[in-house]
């Protein structure tokens, strides 16, 4: 079956399967695991594949806690790792993504979001972990949130946040819904040649000199793999500069500092948004995953009935692209914000709108997805009030 | 002496994270010797080890050692240890837990480390209570133990680490206590050098936290008791079993030379990636 995909390139995949082929494009080769809908497919998937690479490690492992244990230490040891998970077993993981962000781990977990709290909803579509994965760690930190509409742009969002997590050396968390993760759409695979794979940067320095979490230009110390002379100490506790334990208030608050000027400062590199017709919009969808699928063509039913409807497409959900939500706000009078939830991003875009534009809010929490034609009709009706 | 103290300052980083938070006779200090003992004995570089370490006194050993260290989650470091393993077997991974630690709030992970037979040499420093947190009661602490959370005596059986793990299926199986540093350093050469799974189970007194609640006048006290009870596994399995009550039984109890699951993976992958160019 591989032999053919390489020939033709050419795939009919789900959006799981398509998140394989980015984490493998970027040079993924290490998956620990624990099953769960709706994102089994992903561990399926790579159990078959990574065996056949040359260093390739695939694992089950006992629960999505240890899944996230062994990729942090996989990661440390240098390999690009992934998991993949749903959420419940994402609120397990938790505590561990909280200790990739203190100790600065690179990693990708891709929440592939069920509903409803406790094990609600496995197999129907919903955006229940949007917050969850903002704030589910104890404890303050940035993170890196992305988003994907459909099966080419699962591929290229887990790319990035590849390139991401490398980059910056911290964990990102793609997120797709359910409709994303299992409807199958014909992809052509791109020429690898086509994407910038970012991986990090080895220290080059005397192994004396080397200083594991050291404050630099742009905030991002660089990491050896384990075993290559470079001995460093690496806790979850606040540490000073060598990665020793520390309480001391100029040391803490130094190391905190740090850890949110690494990624406040490379802002406009990381949020990424698409526009469509945003220019002369007087309605403005703000909108993500399956849901901005939907909208996209509900601006174009709007159009066509004189409406000057456009889309917000987030593609980074956080840090939040304030930068671009704003502008659209000020020069639109109503933003609707569609959601399969109960308002999770509708809430960061009414904290930014800021009184500026009408903000409509559109949530399902029926299991079910949000169709063109009613996201038209709360535009058309939006309009007319 | 004076040699073996300059060994373990070879190891030690002295100049980073001393004077160290372990309270005047305790354990750790005797098996963090140990193993730096048996490290050195063995020829391995600082480099090709890694130190994993759990949460409480026990976990605090990875500050102090100059090897790749790490100082992991409460419960979690046989996770992170398997994890690094696989990513690269080359490296020696040594994994030291308390009881706490590794029977409570891990001890899933404990069972299924033995269960997949990861190449890793995991120690349990079992002291019968939870030290950092104030002396509550442990999986190990015995029927009627008093601590900060069983004022009238515990009431539930105690964990027997080494009947546990080797029904999970581990190869290499030991205790010892640290009354019996000979003993000690003998069973971490073994699991080091064995493949796959290696359990040691270290006895070590905790005065602080269990001694003086249970009726130890002293730390002095502690280790003569631990000198006392424990025989080897040998001897104890000779005894009739009345006779077998609150004695420690040290030694070997399972050595069986199985390859770990990298190298058991690594195979698989060999195979698969011949079979694919022959095609």
């Amino acid at each position: 079956m591989s032999s053919r995909k390489k020939k033709h390139k050419e795939l009919f995949a789900q959006g799981n399967e398509a998140v394989v082929e980015g984490a493998l494009l970027a040079g993924c080769d290490f998956f620990a695991g624990y099953p769960i809908t709706p994102s089994t497919e992903i561990a399926e998937e790579m159990s078959r594949r990574l065996p056949l690479l040359e260093n390739g490690v695939f694992l089950q492992m006992e629960d999505e806690i240890a899944s996230m244990g062994a990729i942090i230490g996989a990661s440390l040891a240098g390999r690009k790792v992934l998991t993949a998970t749903s959420g419940p077993g994402f609120s397990l993981m938790q505590e561990h993504i909280g200790y990739a962000c203190m100790a600065e781990v690179p990693l990708v977990i891709v929440n592939v979001m069920r509903g409803g709290p406790s094990t609600g909803l496995p197999t129907n579509p919903a955006q229940g972990d949007v917050q969850q994965a903002r704030w589910g760690t104890h404890g303050d930190h940035p993170i890196i949130v992305l988003s994907a509409v459909n099966v080419r742009e699962c591929l290229e969002m887990t790319v990035t946040a590849f390139n991401f997590a490398e980059k910056y050396r911290t964990p990102v968390i793609l997120l797709i819904d359910e409709v994303t993760a299992h409807t199958r759409e014909k992809i052509t695979l791109p020429d690898p040649s086509t994407f910038q794979i970012f991986s990090r940067v080895a220290p080059s320095m005397p192994f004396d000199w080397y200083t594991p979490f050291e404050e630099t230009m742009k905030g991002v110390p660089c990491m050896p793999p384990m075993g290559t002379g470079y001995r460093f100490h690496t806790t979850g506790l606040t540490h000073d500069s060598q990665g020793f334990p520390t309480s001391k208030p100029q040391e803490v608050e130094g190391l905190m500092n740090r850890l949110f000027r690494k990624i406040d400062q490379h802002y406009y590199d990381i949020q990424m948004v698409d526009e469509i017709q945003c220019e002369d919009a007087e309605i403005a969808i703000v909108a993500y995953g399956s849901v901005a699928r939907s909208a996209e063509l509900a601006v174009e039913l709007a159009r066509e009935q004189g409406v000057r409807a456009g889309l917000v497409k987030l593609k980074t959900l956080f840090p939040f692209p304030r930068r671009i939500v704003e502008r659209v706000a000020r020069q639109s009078k109503t933003l609707v914000v569609p959601e399969m939830n109960m308002g999770q991003i509708s809430r960061e875009v009414k904290r930014v709108n800021n009184g500026m534009a009408r903000v409509v809010t559109m949530n399902r929490v029926d299991g079910q997805i949000i169709t063109p034609s009613e996201l038209l009709k709360t535009v058309l009706g939006s309009v007319s009030r | 002496m004076a040699e073996i103290t300059h060994i373990i300052h070879e190891y030690l980083r002295h100049n980073k994270k001393f004077p160290h938070v372990y309270c005047p006779g305790c354990g750790h200090g005797i098996v963090l010797g140990s193993l730096i003992r048996c490290v050195h004995g063995l020829g391995l570089s600082k480099d090709e080890v890694v130190l994993v370490a759990g949460i409480g006194c026990s976990g605090r050993m990875a500050v102090y050692v100059d090897f790749n260290t790490i100082h992991t989650t409460h419960g979690r470091a046989l996770t992170f240890a398997t994890g690094i393993k696989m990513a690269n077997p080359r490296l020696k991974v040594i994994v030291v837990m308390g009881d706490g630690d590794a029977l409570a709030i891990g001890g899933n992970h404990l069972i299924h480390a033995a269960r997949r037979n990861i190449g890793l040499t995991a120690l349990i420093l079992n002291n019968n209570i939870y030290g950092m947190t104030g002396g509550q009661k442990s999986p190990t602490s015995p029927e009627g133990t008093v601590s900060a959370t069983t004022p009238y005596g515990q009431l539930e059986q105690a964990f027997d680490v080494i009947d546990l793990v080797r029904a999970a299926g581990a190869p290499f199986v030991a205790r010892s206590t640290v009354m019996h540093a000979h003993l000690l350093d003998k069973l971490l050469v073994k699991g080091l050098t064995n493949p796959g799974f290696n359990l040691i189970e270290v006895m070590t007194p905790c005065h602080t936290q269990y001694g003086r609640k249970n009726k130890f006048k002293t730390v002095v006290d502690m280790y003569k008791w631990y000198r006392k009870q424990a025989l080897s596994v040998e001897k104890y399995n000779a005894l009739p079993p009345d006779k077998q009550r609150d004695r420690i039984p040290i030694g070997v109890f399972q050595d069986k030379q199985i390859p770990g699951l990298e190298e058991r993976y690594a195979a698989m992958r060999n195979q698969l990636r011949e079979a694919r160019g022959e095609q």
